[in-house]
């Protein structure tokens, strides 16, 4: 309902342009006076009210209703069943709702039946109530625009004030997005804290972690939230990573900004970038199905045994796909180093090489340890590659031909796995905050790294 | 090309070698410029190798899934077995008991296919999904019903890898003799030839032996391993408790390695024996026979003399044939799905003409399934390219307009600063946790249905804004402020002078960008799992609030999944998905190629 009620919304607004844009051009044939702005603007300006009004009754009513309807039918339910807990007052909810809705629901009672004829009929209500305000404002808006058309009315200033404000929430919304994200996650961050009590050291510093076997009564065993472990596994194969990534990116970089001739560029480049392309899930598969397989296999032919989830296999695909982030970061800090430096180093008879030893890598090297900083905020951060790859259990060991598991592994294994949501919510939730810092900080020292770089040379 | 590069340097009428000469100095240094050119090089070399094979791997994976096959056969619409008539109406023909029918048809063929295992075998052959597509066919066409058709069933996933040599072929072992297999008083048959034809199948048996005697021996070193371990236990153990019980499983380990030494010896021992008829189990090679038009397998063999069982119908006894061959299969039964009597009943459809190899259609037209023969990307392409129209109409507009606000129309102050930053560092924020938003709050608090491509366009819609405002910035950036200051000179207000100058001149840069970003956005995985995108789902999504999956999630979906026949699904899966990137990055290099002006 929702749709046609935007759609109608739209041809409303389409009509109000026409309709407004019309008026104003027999205004302005009627030749009383000039019009201050062109009839195309005054048809804007009046689709523009229609759908500010249109659209923003349409959410407030809808979110408004949908909470009213809640509410009261929860208040109802609490009612009904004093005792129960408030988990299963939602389950009645969602039930009655799947059955108002003719879809399956989990459990059908008299009060489930009770609850889905009161939904079935506010929502019948919720329904009238929308459309007629969502349409009566849209034609309002519409109608109040239309009327106050004359030669004098500063259309194009008014809707232009409309725009840049559009403009600007348009630009906040990268905002919202952040506020959305850190809300969402502390919000479960601290509900996981307090069913531990706070006892932040057990989940930094722990080494058990198996946080659902714990749980009772909406506490969690602390001895069972170490994510030590999880932790431990996600810098091995993040060191792994870098261990494959740096040098060959790096040497790529020099090679293709300082050795490689044009022709060599332009095959080197396009294949870095299609590495740079590759859907992580591809990369996975890789690990998954080639790489892990043959290391194991090669191990067992020179006597080790090597977990056929290991580390190594894990790391060293995280690390090709970094390669060409590593590579692309340093071509453009390399090549940003003034070519005069270059010059004078070559002009007193330093080799290519000793230049980029010693004059442009000392240069640059802001750059490339911020470019390094960001790669390893997207190797920790990366999921689909430790997800096929990597192993499930928390295992702490430095040994990269183990089986360790990751903190994005266990967000996967935590929100995808059988427990009940609100449960398995807490910890997955705050993995991901402890994620979302931890690249967060690496980000603002990679970029304050590099602000700092381009103050010496701009 | 090394000489040319050495000899231009002493331009400039400047003496190098004379410099040189003394110290030997500049050969060092040259060589160490050397050396870091090769470094280079062996990195893109590494780079290269990396992404060959990548592809290569994916490719020769995916080409298992190019075809698919069919058993042609003959079979009779029996409306008794079926238990419904031409006037019954077609939705209830459709579900009618057409796997008894078709189990019937293939019992028939196979008349030797009694007991259990059998049987079960027997049905292995061909796809549980034919049935339903024999099924849907008579439905279609009631008037069948009664009458005997042809039709193609297609093969189960394990005759279908079997008969693209997944499980390896069989081998000829071109036998020369005159054949003689007559039944012996205990069941068994006795098969013999005129000259040593099975001496070369003894051999690989014994060899067979040898090998499974060495795998013994590594398991059993193995152990030597464990022994040590809990010997150092003991020593090390605190209470007297503890020292005992790792010094008994200390025991139990030699014990252990002790067996398998044993088993290894006798193995050899069995392999070394001079010319006794060796055994021939379901963990060794098969050796199989066909003749007098039919299958047998050998469970013993000699030179030249052999005892055999029945895997298909054979007319008894053959005497003095030359009508027959021997095929070894190197991989033991046990180590493969097919079994020997499934090779048999496939290579007896296969001479029989009645085995059809088709190009794999399917796999675009079927939604997802549990069976491999089944599963197509159907849903996943569909629920992809949903979710991208969502992501699309609301990353371009609200990256696009808040691309123009900031460069535009923002004050230089610490609130436009702000944002900047906010969307620099959420350009870096690690997928995973879009998907802890959209699950928190778009899930959680606005109630978007869980699955649904309007969920998973919006998360992505969030992900890919900030590359989609970033590119935008860059792009109207590069339109040079002489262009706006035109438009205001002759009066535009600055919102036109955006709107009607500069933005349509960034344009090109700004669909670009916009490509790549949505590039990114298909092949991305993980925060839609997050919103419940892996669900199974058999239906083809259509609308954007209906349950779905993408193109990714599939492919790690199935990656998951035991089967083998699974794995070139996936790849070939990932090629598609590929081959999508692909066009989009044409698209948006030809865009950059055609549209892109330089000042």
């Amino acid at each position: 309902m929702v749709f046609t009620l935007f759609a109608l919304v739209l041809v409303l607004a389409a009509a109000a342009y026409l309709a407004s844009r019309n008026r104003a051009a027999r205004v302005d044939a009627a030749g009383d006076a000039a019009l201050h702005s062109r009839p195309s603007y005054h048809g804007l300006h009046s689709a523009l009210w229609v759908l500010m009004a249109g659209l923003g009754v349409l959410v407030i009513s809808t979110v408004g209703a949908t909470w009213f309807i809640t509410s009261t039918l929860m208040n109802e339910i609490a009612q009904a069943r004093p005792d129960a807990p408030h988990i299963e007052h939602q389950l009645i909810l969602s039930d009655a709702r799947a059955i108002a809705d003719g879809r399956i629901s989990s459990g059908s009672d008299v009060l489930r039946e009770q609850v889905a004829d009161r939904f079935a009929g506010l929502d019948r209500i919720r329904n009238v109530v929308v459309i007629a305000l969502t349409l009566g404002a849209a034609i309002l808006g519409g109608a109040l625009s239309y009327l106050s058309i004359s030669p004098e009315w500063r259309a194009r200033n008014r809707s232009e004030t409309v725009i840049r404000a559009g403009l600007l929430v348009m630009a906040v919304i990268a905002i919202l997005t952040t506020i959305g994200i850190v809300l969402s996650l502390i919000f479960e961050t601290v509900r996981f804290f307090n069913a531990i009590d706070w006892q932040l050291h057990k989940f930094i510093f722990g080494t058990t972690w198996s946080p659902l076997s714990g749980v009772f009564e909406g506490k969690m065993d602390a001895e069972k939230v170490g994510a030590l472990p999880l932790f431990a596994g996600t810098l091995l194969i993040t060191l792994i990573a870098m261990l494959v990534a740096v040098p060959v990116g790096l040497f790529a970089a020099i090679f293709l900004s300082d050795f490689a001739s044009k022709t060599v560029r332009s095959y080197a480049k396009p294949m870095l970038e299609i590495l740079a392309g590759i859907p992580t899930v591809v990369y996975g598969f890789f690990a998954a199905i080639t790489v892990a397989p043959f290391l194991r296999d090669t191990g067992e032919a020179i006597g080790i045994r090597v977990a056929s989830e290991s580390a190594l296999a894990a790391g060293i695909v995280m690390g090709i796909m970094i390669i060409p982030f590593i590579s692309s970061l340093s071509d453009d800090v390399i090549n940003s180093v003034p070519q005069s430096l270059r010059d004078g180093s070559l002009g007193l008879g330093a080799t290519k090489a000793e230049t980029i030893r010693q004059v442009v890598l000392p240069a640059a090297l802001p750059g490339i340890v911020s470019a390094v900083l960001l790669a390893i905020s997207r190797a920790i951060g990366e999921t689909m590659i430790v997800v096929m790859a990597a192993g499930q259990g928390a295992n702490l060991t430095a040994n990269p031909l183990e089986a360790v598991t990751t903190v994005t592994v266990q967000i996967v294994a935590l929100i995808t796995g059988d427990t009940e949501a609100s449960t398995a919510a807490g910890p997955a939730f705050t993995l991901g905050f402890t994620l979302f810092v931890l690249t967060l900080l690496m980000n603002m020292a990679a970029q304050r790294l590099v602000a700092r770089y381009r103050e010496r040379y701009d | 090309m090394a000489d040319s590069t050495a000899q231009t340097p002493p331009s400039g009428g400047f003496d190098h070698g004379s410099l040189a000469a003394g110290s030997g100095r500049l050969k060092q240094r040259r060589a160490a410029e050397f050396r870091l050119k090769m470094y280079g090089i062996i990195a893109i070399g590494v780079a290269a190798a990396a992404l060959v094979a990548l592809l290569g791997s994916v490719v020769t994976q995916a080409s298992k899934a190019v075809t698919e096959h069919y058993v042609v056969s003959e079979i009779t619409i029996d409306p008794e077995v079926i238990g419904v008539t031409a006037e019954t109406p077609p939705d209830e023909i459709a579900r009618a008991q057409f796997g008894d029918l078709t189990e019937a048809m293939m019992e028939a063929q196979f008349p030797r296919a009694t007991g259990r295992t059998a049987g079960r075998e027997l049905g292995e052959i061909i796809s549980g999904g034919a049935s339903f597509e024999l099924g849907d066919r008579i439905a279609a066409e009631p008037g069948l019903i009664g009458e005997t058709m042809t039709f193609e069933f297609l093969a189960s996933d394990t005759t279908d890898l079997y008969l693209k040599g997944e499980f390896g072929a069989l081998r000829d072992a071109e036998a020369s003799g005159l054949l003689t297999v007559f039944e012996g008083d205990d069941g068994d048959l006795r098969v013999s030839s005129s000259s040593n034809d099975f001496g070369a199948a003894l051999r690989q048996v014994k060899q067979h032996l040898y090998e499974d005697a060495d795998s013994l021996r590594t398991k059993a070193a193995r152990q030597e391993n464990a022994v040590r371990v809990y010997t150092e236990r003991a020593e090390k153990a605190d209470s007297e408790e503890d020292r005992q019980r790792q010094l008994e499983k200390a025991e139990s380990a030699r014990a252990k390695q002790q067996d398998l030494i044993d088993e290894a010896a006798a193995l050899e021992r069995r392999a070394a024996g001079a010319s006794g008829a060796e055994k021939v189990d379901d963990e060794n090679i098969s050796i199989m026979i066909k003749a007098g038009g039919g299958w047998m397998r050998l469970t013993e063999v000699n030179r030249a003399t052999a005892k055999a069982e029945l895997l298909t119908r054979v007319s008894l006894p053959i005497e003095n044939s030359d009508d027959w061959t021997l095929y070894t299969s190197e991989l033991p039964e046990a180590d493969r799905k097919v079994t020997d009597r499934q090779i048999a009943w496939i290579e007896t459809l296969r001479d029989q003409g009645r085995i059809k190899e088709t190009l794999n259609t399917r796999f675009f037209t079927a939604a997802d399934s549990r069976a491999p023969e089944l599963a197509g990307i159907r849903g996943a392409l569909v629920g992809s390219l949903l979710t991208m129209l969502v992501t699309f109409s609301l990353a371009f507009p609200i990256g696009v307009l808040g691309a123009i606000y900031l460069e535009e129309f923002a004050p230089k102050n610490r609130f436009t600063n702000f944002i900047e930053v906010n969307i620099n560092n959420l350009a870096a924020v690690p997928s995973i946790v879009f998907g802890l938003l959209g699950l928190a709050v778009f899930l959680n608090v606005f109630g978007v249905p869980r699955s649904a491509p309007l969920a998973g366009g919006i998360v992505l819609a969030l992900m890919t804004l900030p590359t989609i405002i970033i590119a935008a910035r860059a792009a109207i950036r590069a339109v040079p402020p002489s262009i706006r200051d035109a438009a205001l000179g002759v009066g535009a207000s600055n919102v036109q002078a955006s709107f009607h100058h500069v933005l349509p001149l960034a344009m090109p840069g700004i669909l670009t960008g916009t490509i790549i970003g949505m590039a990114q956005a298909l092949g991305e995985t993980a925060p839609l799992i997050m919103i419940g995108m892996v669900a199974f789902i058999v239906e083809v999504p259509g609308s954007i609030t209906d349950s779905a999956t993408v193109l990714p999630v599939q492919v790690f979906r199935w990656s998951d999944f035991p089967e083998r026949a699974f794995e070139a699904r996936t790849a070939a899966a990932i090629c598609v998905l590929l081959v999508f990137l692909v066009l989009m990055n044409l698209i948006a290099i030809i865009l950059r190629r055609r549209f892109e002006r330089r000042w």
